[in-house]
């Protein structure tokens, strides 16, 4: 058993909604090293937005409720915290990124007051000092100007710069884990190249851990060590980085990564899709959530949902199936 | 697919420049320039993509194709006759060649009409067809891009992002056309659901030897889909050749940098590209550079190219690059 820094058993998260309890997470387990960059894929509703808000407390109840599961950090349950505690983690220790910059940035406050809040509540810092390090922030994450920049407002910012200044904003407080929900989906590649880039130079100088959760293949295999692969509220596979992509195992993985055109691909193969729609869970599933979609599947897959289990390497994967010769795992 | 090499669309000068009104009589005090001389063709039965970042003026472009907008300058002719010039009625009645696919599978349906009247009414419209007819043709539409004919009935609500999807393209090809303008597609779709739309598309060309202008940010997807490829950037088209010559030896610097910000969902690969980081934001359409509009962001650029516009010159067959100093990557 590692050592992990944040070690999440069991997470179950469900949402009351008039149509039904929508069951998000359904018993996520994962383990995060020190300095250790952890990528998330799954496509929209597969529960790994839910899974890091739940563990960070950001989940609304109601609607929402973390209903089973813990998460261990620093010898203590997140889960169990009240809201006060795990307002000093948030920002201090654990800091999460959004997709949508513009909506995470307060527009009618300057960049740089929002900046020095963080750090005067957080650290104690002077009003002097905290600007001092706000424009220290900027500079780091390569916004030219730092200090003239800081009496702007979000919206004099471009996209790319806004996730810089919330890149900014989410190290203020040199935290141990950085949770990066989308960072990139909403801007053009060659702006996502910069922040991908800016990111690895961060993690060299500060060492923190990083959880990037996406639904992009390719923007992790460059930047994760290790992959959470996710549908339906479940892991479903989880490896390291080279050996997911070499050697991919839950009939989801695959498909996945046969549905994407690649850059250095030639035009001209058919593409091969996963058929169907992803489920909504209004009911926790009882047999394996990818069966409906899945061409592997057998008679075993529609009466249990498998565990996710080691099959070597450190590999671990949730089906009863072996994709690779087509027959049932002993 | 390029042999019979006949122009379906040839597109010259195409210019669409948007007034900017400011004050108390609404002045003109500038214009926002979209697309600023764009020409090019479109061969029968192939499929052109059109990729660039957000705001670098390729949906306008498609959009004052179809004369969604009226062109500040330039002509579109397509099968030889000048749309720009036509009259109302005329042009309405050249709609039925021309039609378009749309990015947003929410906002580009009527949410009060079902999906029967939705497909039908371009056949109404156009008096193809009327009365028990117009229904058979929905359900052959229907079961062309795979739904359910008995879904005619349903309203755009019930169905999920990727159906809707389809709705429009069954709308789309209702009337036979020759030519569509697929407006990003795919991009608002789930990952496993873009292969799914993909072939969809492609075998619809195949059925019915229809053309595309495919417009996309997606590189790899472009590439996958795409005969050739024409690169935009602020207006402008940058570079335009077959697809494998574009992706494999690009000739502009911009292209160049656009493709190695592409990631490749490989991480062995990954770890060994040199990626070419573009610095800063692409500038304000507004008040575009001078000269070459790509200069301000060019690892390579000279003074001249602050004083002349470089010619979109056709340097290797069939592959043209606006750049004074292409030769040097040949």
């Amino acid at each position: 058993m590692p050592d992990y820094l944040l070690d999440v058993q069991k997470l179950e998260t469900t949402f009351k909604t008039p149509e039904g309890t929508i069951h998000a997470v359904n018993g996520v387990s994962f383990g995060l090293k020190e300095g250790e960059t952890l990528g998330v894929v799954g496509e929209s509703g597969c529960g790994k937005s839910v899974t890091m808000l739940s563990i960070l407390g950001l989940v609304p109840n109601p609607p929402g409720e973390i209903v089973a599961g813990s998460a261990s950090f620093a010898g203590q349950d997140l889960l169990q915290m009240s809201s006060s505690e795990i307002r000093h983690v948030r920002g201090s220790q654990i800091s999460m990124i959004f997709q949508d910059p513009m909506t995470s940035l307060n527009p009618v406050l300057t960049i740089g007051r929002q900046l020095e809040e963080p750090l005067m509540l957080h650290l104690n810092m002077t009003k002097k000092q905290a600007e001092d390090r706000a424009a220290e922030l900027l500079t780091m994450v390569g916004i030219p100007n730092a200090r003239e920049r800081l009496k702007d407002y979000p919206h004099q910012y471009s996209g790319g710069m806004r996730q810089r200044v919330m890149i900014a904003m989410a190290l203020s407080c040199s935290p141990q884990i950085l949770i990066a929900d989308e960072p990139t989906t909403a801007l053009d590649v060659t702006i996502q190249a910069q922040i991908v880039d800016l990111v690895k130079r961060l993690r060299q100088e500060l060492g923190m851990a990083i959880v990037w959760i996406t639904h992009d293949l390719g923007v992790v295999a460059g930047l994760a060590q290790r992959m959470l692969v996710m549908y339906g509220g479940y892991v479903v596979e989880e490896a390291e980085v080279g050996e997911l992509y070499a050697n991919p195992q839950h009939p989801y993985t695959l498909g996945l990564l046969n549905s994407i055109p690649r850059l250095d691909q030639k035009e001209g193969k058919k593409l091969s899709s996963i058929e169907g729609l992803p489920p909504v869970l209004y009911e926790k599933p009882t047999a394996c959530p990818f069966a409906p979609r899945c061409k592997w599947a057998i008679d075993r897959c529609w009466a249990e949902n498998p565990p996710l289990e080691d099959i070597g390497n450190g590999h671990r994967v949730a089906c009863w199936v072996d994709t690779k010769t087509g027959r049932a795992r002993s | 697919m390029t042999a019979n090499k006949e122009a379906l669309l040839n597109v010259e000068d195409l210019t669409m420049h948007f007034p900017i009104y400011k004050g108390l009589f609404r002045k003109q005090v500038g214009a926002v320039h979209a697309v600023d001389g764009v020409s090019f063709n479109v061969y029968r039965g192939e499929t052109l993509g059109l990729v660039g970042e957000s705001g670098c003026g390729k949906s306008t472009t498609g959009r004052a194709i179809l004369q969604l907008y009226h062109p500040t300058r330039g002509a579109v002719n397509f099968e030889g006759r000048n749309l720009v010039e036509m009259k109302k009625e005329e042009l309405r009645h050249m709609r039925r060649k021309m039609q378009m696919i749309f990015q947003d599978p929410y906002a580009s349906l009527n949410p009060r009409m079902s999906v029967g009247e939705i497909i039908g009414e371009p056949l109404s419209v156009h008096k193809i067809a009327s009365g028990k007819e117009i229904q058979e043709r929905v359900a052959h539409l229907l079961e062309l891009v795979r739904l359910n004919p008995s879904f005619a009935s349903r309203y755009p609500h019930e169905f999920s992002g990727g159906q809707r999807q389809r709705i429009g393209i069954a709308r789309a090809v209702a009337l036979q056309p020759s030519f569509i303008v697929c407006d990003e597609p795919i991009s608002a779709l789930d990952v496993s659901i873009q292969s799914q739309v993909v072939n969809l598309l492609q075998e619809l060309q195949d059925q019915f030897n229809l053309t595309y202008l495919f417009i996309a940010h997606d590189l790899s997807m472009v590439r996958h889909i795409s005969d050739r490829v024409a690169v935009m950037y602020l207006g402008v088209v940058m570079e335009l050749a077959d697809s494998n010559a574009l992706y494999d030896n690009p000739l502009h610097p911009y292209t160049q940098a656009l493709l190695s910000a592409v990631p490749i969902p490989d991480p062995v690969l990954e770890s060994k590209r040199k990626r070419m980081l573009l610095e800063g934001d692409v500038p304000s359409p507004v008040n575009p550079p001078s000269g070459c509009r790509f200069r301000t962001r060019c690892p390579i650029a000279q003074p001249i190219c602050a004083e002349q516009r470089p010619e979109f010159r056709e340097l290797k067959p069939g592959h043209f690059v606006a750049c004074h100093f292409a030769e040097r990557f040949m």
